[in-house]
């Protein structure tokens, strides 16, 4: 299937995917103004999609509808022109005495090593890493994990899982090694593998567990009984490496903000010096391009039934600039009331100086601020659900 | 054989509404559909060859859920999606 897209502009482009389609909103040079365009795949759910770095000009989405099954779509002209892919993420056939599975939708796609032009990496729900190296055409699941013995104790089992079911996301590749990655499960954990995804460990010490921590004020360690090294009670919403900096990781769980510096293996949690009245609770982080010691989060209402909107309903941004040791609210500009939540691919930091800081809500609002947080402004409203915001620079 | 396709699936038929397809099966005439229309069939049926939900198939009339059912070369097939949903 192919489907007319859009025409991109060079420059800092925000992509937006929504519960309705996919959106781009573009800048100017200055990044002062921005222009929202016409959706593609409208009525499509949109979880992620991804410009690839390496030529500026490939975007891979992925899309599924409320009753057809999920697909990805490919563009090699930078949104003009979208093809569907030859053969999406899927499960092989259930061998007798196995428990079939089926692709519900691909949540995350992450570009390849640069070393690598034509590779991409999918995450899906079901819980499952997927390889393509053709671009995102054609797509393989990654053995190593998806048929490992240790599979069903990993992973969340998808009748149980969070309401959108079980995702595995954040899948980051070391710059540095094209054998060295990592991804995230909600829940699950983290995981790494430094044989391209032959084998992974997992990489949990340090964080807190979803069932004895709801509010994400005890830390559990591994001494405890109750702590287990895998399984689903372990739920980091999004995680992140620094660019520059790949030994450093930072982690917005369901139970806190996290950091990690490598080669250490056990979380710091960071989110203990956030202002008490606020939490550390949250789905996303943004991590700045160049200082490793800076990031954005979105602090929200972890209490009660966890309505997961603004601590009061008063949106923020916290950062920080000393690696978590302290952290300060930006919010001018921002609404003095709201309650909309920003989910985990909802947070993107572009590279320009400053840094410009952007976030979309499940109120449709895609907010900017192209002072690394000083101000802020709504670039675009009135838009669907936001699942996913990135920004990145079309060649 | 003549097969119609529903609105949310036209966009692999260059917005036909009514295509042609063969096969004893309905799990054959599928797989030849694909094979005109690349990708329509992941849409329709996932890859434990299950039909997915909310979509519907109606040979000469009558509804199936049964990828075996036969069909002769006079039948005519329907498919039908349900948009129900927010």
């Amino acid at each position: 299937m192919n489907v007319s897209g859009v025409s991109l502009h060079s420059g800092v482009t925000l992509i937006v995917a929504t519960r309705k389609g996919l959106f781009f909103v573009q800048a100017t040079s200055d990044r002062s103004r921005w222009t929202l365009l016409e959706p593609v795949f409208l009525g499509h759910i949109c979880h992620h999609a991804v410009l690839d770095p390496r030529d500026g000009r490939t975007l891979v989405a992925a899309a599924v509808t409320g009753h057809l099954g999920p697909t990805i779509f490919r563009s090699d002209d930078a949104g003009q022109t979208w093809h569907e892919a030859q053969r999406p993420p899927a499960f092989d056939k259930a061998k007798p005495g196995t428990t079939p599975r089926v692709v519900d939708h691909t949540f995350w796609l992450t570009p390849g090593h640069v070393s690598q032009p034509d590779v991409w990496w999918a995450g899906t729900s079901p819980q499952a890493l997927w390889k393509s190296s053709d671009a995102g055409n054609t797509w393989e699941s990654v053995r190593g994990f998806n048929d490992h013995p240790d599979y069903e104790l990993r992973t969340e089992d998808p009748q149980a899982g969070t309401p959108d079911g079980p995702i595995l996301h954040s899948i980051l590749v070391d710059p540095r090694d094209a054998n060295h990655l990592y991804f995230g499960l909600s829940g699950g954990g983290v995981y790494e593998s430094c044989d391209a995804g032959e084998s992974w460990t997992p990489l949990n010490h340090g964080m807190a567990i979803t069932n004895q921590d709801p509010g994400g004020d005890m830390e559990i360690q591994p001494s405890s009984i109750e702590w287990k090294e895998m399984g689903p009670d372990h739920d980091p919403h999004c995680v992140q490496m620094h660019p520059l900096n790949p030994d450093v990781l930072y982690q917005q769980n369901h139970c806190g903000i996290y950091r990690l510096e490598r080669p250490a293996s056990t979380w710091k949690r960071i989110g203990r010096n956030m202002p008490a009245n606020v939490g550390d609770i949250g789905f996303v982080v943004g991590l700045h391009p160049r200082d490793a010691d800076t990031c954005w989060v979105f602090p929200m209402d972890g209490t009660d039934v966890w309505p997961r909107t603004s601590p009061g309903g008063i949106p923020a941004v916290y950062a920080t600039q000393d690696a978590g040791k302290t952290w300060h609210p930006q919010t001018r500009g921002l609404p003095e009331r709201g309650w909309f939540t920003v989910k985990r691919q909802g947070m993107s930091v572009d590279g320009g100086e400053p840094a410009g800081v952007y976030f979309g809500t499940t109120s449709g609002e895609v907010w900017g601020s192209v002072d690394e947080g000083q101000t802020w402004a709504c670039l675009a409203r009135h838009l669907p659900e936001i699942y996913a915001v990135e920004a990145v620079v079309v060649a | 054989m003549k097969v119609f396709i529903p609105d949310a699936l036209r966009s692999y038929t260059a917005e036909a509404r009514c295509v042609e397809a063969n096969g004893d099966t309905l799990d054959e005439l599928l797989v030849d559909l694909d094979r005109r229309f690349p990708g329509i069939r992941f849409r329709m049926i996932n890859e434990q060859d299950e039909m997915r939900p909310h979509v519907a198939f109606f040979v000469h009339g009558a509804k199936t859920r049964d990828l075996n059912a036969g069909l002769a070369g006079s039948d005519e097939v329907i498919i039908m999606q349900a948009l129900s949903g927010g």
